[in-house]
């Protein structure tokens, strides 16, 4: 099968369904399919059977742009000291209200 | 994210010495993280998880065909409804896992290739044969039964995108089991032909999915190493006891009887002893000299060969909608 | 009677002519469901085994309302496995076409294509039908078949307008198939019936809405139309090709072995 049945094969997209409204969409996984409208339709098929979703997007897996995992350090630890980001470092007295 | 496809960005794990990056990658399988696709993991560690979820897909695609082959004979439009949505699901779970195993680095068509090929495994079960409507029970209780045995413990296995897609598999495989049970209940409790039918399949399927545990844990090659990393967490035989042991009182209640003259319950080990396995049988349909192992391979090369003109003819259709496109914008 | 006391308001005729109606529809159904489940696990590629089931578990799930509806009107205590699987070859009032085997996987979609566009035209009017009851199982197939349409006409796009070969092969399978769209528009007694109690549309009506739509998929997918040609065998009047008796064999197998088993 080989190269001439390689070109044939259909590209990957990746799936993401919106499960109820006012949900995000999700990622799901992949399938292939031939054009956009065939991968909806094969996203329908395969990952909505069970009414997991009311809105589908997919997405040709080759245009998503991911963060490298070694890089994962310098991209997402400098957070991690900026605890003063968060509601919970400063300590409120109990009389004030609504804060 | 999840693919082979994706854009990677100048990963350079290759600086890093071989032995750091894999004792980093055994402390994360320790602390139970997931590995993801980019990250680095061990060859050998790639090779099970391509080798592992490809033959577990394959099984999914020719696990079809057995219970396939009852859909337009199924005996009421309900079951019929139930068959086909079954059947529907196996394929949907060879896609997930077929996805699960792109992230690898394997194309699904290589995967194809493997199988039509001969080259890549399934699972033997698959090659038995379903002559009645009592077999599609005996295959929802028993084979999807010692499945969900087998594939429970893989929703927590290391590799993140396997895992993903066993959660979704095992949350569907419940309903097959049930509705296998719910078909053998049927026969069980109806005419004598029927409850004949119902013996004589569970006849037929006990001992082969006794084998779908695998080699017992002392002939087991991949087992060891598969532990280590997470990719399996209970031995063969481990399992295979736990299932002899839920299995046996639902056939009670069935008022079936397991074909084993040995079964018996040991009260000191609280757990059921049961005859020996005919290991040799499980060997020949392994070697592909089951009753349908020809068939079945048949039937998925026919599949994909009548289809090549279809899928063809689907790229040369998206690949003229791009050039249009391309006229149009420009 | 028994049929007019089931049909409190229709006299034992109209019970009679909405029975045969009910059929017809609910056999068309039936048979669909029946040759789509076939394709199971054959299918061209793994995602097509997923969409193939889906619209047969449509169809038998729209046969199983529309049959059961049946044996309601008629009024003999028949339920919907006893109408589905032991009637007679002649009894079924199915049209040819859905009983035409699959062939190539462009044959299935061509027969799909036909029969999701009159399905279409039928289900949306009969949405407004003065029967209830097969207002609100119209209503509830019409959102079914709208998708069923949606997959198989973007499916005749891509095999007539794709390769030389896939365009040869659904333009023959479009030649074959053809004639045996006839009869889904030549309008009979019964349908006339059914059209002035307002139960189900006129079938001129349906057949210029059909004639236009398919028109324009056949164009896009750059097929051309078949001339049109007589053919006076009706399935919907129980004039079947020799393929049904096939169909019945297989499918009523169980049934016809274990007389009064349950399942």
């Amino acid at each position: 099968m080989s190269s001439s049945e390689d070109k044939r094969q259909w590209p990957l997209y990746e799936v993401f369904v919106r499960a109820r409204g006012g949900l995000d969409h999700k990622h799901v996984g992949s399938l292939h399919a031939a054009d956009a409208r065939m991968a909806v339709d094969h996203a329908r098929d395969l990952y909505t059977r069970r009414l997991e979703g009311i809105s589908i997007w997919v997405v040709p897996s080759h245009q998503i742009t991911a963060s490298d995992p070694a890089e994962s350090d310098s991209l997402f630890e400098p957070a991690r000291d900026k605890i003063y980001r968060h509601p919970t470092f400063y300590e409120i007295p109990d009389e004030v209200k609504t804060l | 994210m999840y693919t082979q496809a994706l854009d990677v960005q100048g990963a350079d794990a290759a600086t890093l010495d071989e032995g750091v990056l894999e004792r980093r990658f055994l402390e994360r399988v320790d602390a139970e993280e997931k590995i993801e696709p980019k990250d680095w993991m061990p060859a050998r560690y790639r090779n099970t998880l391509i080798r592992q979820i490809s033959q577990h897909a394959h099984s999914e695609i020719v696990g079809m065909l057995p219970e396939g082959n009852w859909i337009t004979r199924a005996p009421t439009l309900k079951r019929k409804a139930i068959l086909i949505a079954k059947v529907q699901d196996e394929g949907g779970h060879g896609a997930y896992l077929y996805s699960a195993a792109e992230t690898l680095g394997v194309s699904r068509d290589q995967l194809i290739d493997q199988l039509l090929s001969g080259k890549a495994k399934y699972s033997s079960i698959f090659n038995y044969p379903t002559p009645t409507w009592a077999d599609v029970g005996a295959i929802g209780w028993l084979v999807d039964g010692a499945a969900i045995m087998n594939q429970i413990p893989l929703c927590r296995c290391s590799y993140g995108p396997y895992a993903r897609a066993m959660v979704r598999v095992c949350r569907e495989e419940s309903f097959h089991q049930r509705q296998g049970y719910d078909l053998m209940m049927h026969l069980a409790q109806g005419t004598p032909a029927q409850k004949r039918m119902a013996q004589e399949a569970l006849n037929r399927w006990w001992w082969p999915a006794l084998m779908m545990f695998g080699p017992s844990d002392a002939n087991s090659t991949h087992s060891g190493e598969s532990q280590r990393w997470k990719i399996k967490r209970f031995s063969n035989d481990e399992l295979r006891q736990k299932f002899v042991d839920f299995t046996v009182p639902q056939a009670r209640f069935l008022d079936l009887a397991i074909p084993d003259p040995l079964l018996r319950w040991d009260d000191i080990k609280q757990q059921h002893e049961f005859g020996p396995i005919d290991w040799s049988e499980f060997d020949q349909v392994l070697k592909g000299n089951g009753p349908c192992n020809a068939e079945r391979i048949a039937a998925r090369r026919n599949a994909h060969a009548a289809g090549g003109w279809v899928r063809e003819a689907a790229s040369a259709y998206a690949e003229k909608q791009r050039r249009r496109a391309a006229t149009l914008a420009a | 009677m028994s049929v007019a006391v089931a049909n409190a308001g229709r006299t034992d005729a109209e019970a009679r002519d909405l029975f045969c109606f009910v059929l017809r529809l609910g056999d068309l159904s039936l048979v669909l469901g029946q040759r789509l489940g076939e394709w199971v696990g054959h299918s061209p590629a793994l995602e097509e085994d997923l969409g193939l089931a889906n619209i047969a578990l449509d169809m038998i799930g729209q046969a199983r309302l529309l049959l059961s509806y049946a044996g309601e009107i008629e009024g003999r205590g028949r339920a919907e496995d006893d109408i589905a699987f032991l009637r007679e070859h002649g009894e079924y009032l199915n049209p040819i076409l859905v009983e035409m085997p699959n062939g190539d996987f462009g044959q299935t979609i061509v027969r799909q294509v036909l029969i999701d566009a009159f399905q279409l035209e039928m289900f949306e009017r009969m949405a407004a039908s003065a029967d209830q009851r097969l207002a609100a199982i119209a209503a509830k197939s019409v959102k079914e078949v709208r998708y069923h349409l949606r997959y198989s006409s973007g499916w005749l796009l891509r095999l007539g307008d794709g390769t030389a070969e896939s365009h040869a092969r659904v333009q023959s399978a479009l030649e074959n198939l053809w004639s045996y769209t006839v009869e889904l528009f030549a309008e009979d007694d019964l349908d006339k019936a059914m059209a002035d109690r307002g139960v189900a549309p006129r079938l001129s009506e349906v057949q210029a809405a059909w004639s236009q739509r398919i028109g324009e998929i056949l164009a896009e997918a750059t097929l051309d139309r078949p001339k049109d040609r007589p053919h006076s065998w009706h399935g919907k009047r129980g004039q079947h090709s020799e393929h049904l008796g096939y169909i019945l064999t297989e499918m009523q197998h169980l049934q016809r072995t274990y007389p009064g088993a349950r399942w």
